[in-house]
């Protein structure tokens, strides 16, 4: 039965990740905290389900004409590039210091997140 | 006088746009890389205040900057031998699904209000793994 609380930890990931407030960075505390996985794995985890979900949103967003396109490929490909780099940063770092890393990286998200909706109006 | 200035200001020169967008790719390349998540979060305010997205657009966007870098960073994950089907295809399809009920109710609720019950979640998740 432990596939179905896999299941209610991704709906509520998956949520908030539609409603564009960073599925992920919820998803993977409640994997590692809640479901006692390791980071890695949370981390391997997250990354792969994120893929049909922005398929499906994108084909949504193209539709109702959201994307903007031009000049984006100056942020994609040096992205690509450097994800390299973080990813294989991930590998050689234990689990336990992958774990306050991300805490920490959830920590100062946390505040940015804070601050910059406390300033909108609506 | 006043509002010229501001409309330059808001309006970046060519080289200046291409400078921030290879740093603002850069930087969530390389956080959507070693943290297997989270680029969005980062790169949805830069689109929106660096780069003078509307903010709808910036978070549609975003979508379509992380999901080829996702893509990269989990072949390396796989290859790493991180990957967990047991965990990855239920939590994977829990994670579809929400985000289509996600995206159906973000026009009905208040997002100023549940980013910011997010934001104290996040907080006190990352505190715990930081120092419990």
């Amino acid at each position: 039965m432990n596939w179905l609380w896999f299941l209610l930890v991704g709906l509520v990931g998956g949520v908030l990740g539609g409603m564009g407030m960073g599925g992920g960075t919820l998803l993977i505390p409640l994997l590692t905290i809640i479901m006692g996985v390791g980071q890695h794995t949370a981390q391997a985890v997250n990354l792969i389900s994120f893929i049909p979900m922005a398929i499906i949103s994108l084909i949504v967003h193209i539709k109702n004409k959201l994307l903007n396109k031009k000049g984006v490929l100056w942020i994609i490909v040096p992205g690509c590039i450097s994800c390299v780099g973080g990813a294989l940063l991930s590998k050689v770092v234990s689990n336990a210091l992958l774990t306050k890393l991300f805490g920490g990286f959830l920590v100062v998200l946390a505040c940015l997140q804070f601050v910059l909706k406390i300033k909108k109006k609506s | 006088m006043k509002l010229k200035i501001e409309e330059k200001s808001n309006r970046l020169s060519n080289k200046k746009t291409i400078l921030y967008s290879i740093l603002v790719g850069v930087l969530s390349g390389f956080i959507n890389g070693i943290f297997g998540g989270g680029g969005g979060m980062i790169v949805v305010p830069m689109l929106n205040l660096i780069l003078k997205y509307d903010e709808k657009i910036a978070h549609a966007t975003a979508i379509l900057i992380i999901l080829p870098i996702s893509i990269i960073s989990s072949l390396f994950y796989a290859a790493f031998g991180n990957f967990d089907l047991k965990i990855g295809i239920p939590t994977g399809i829990g994670v579809t699904v929400g985000g289509i009920v996600g995206a159906l109710l973000l026009s009905k609720l208040k997002a100023k209000w549940v980013s910011i019950i997010f934001s104290f979640v996040m907080l006190a998740a990352g505190v715990k793994m930081l120092f419990f």
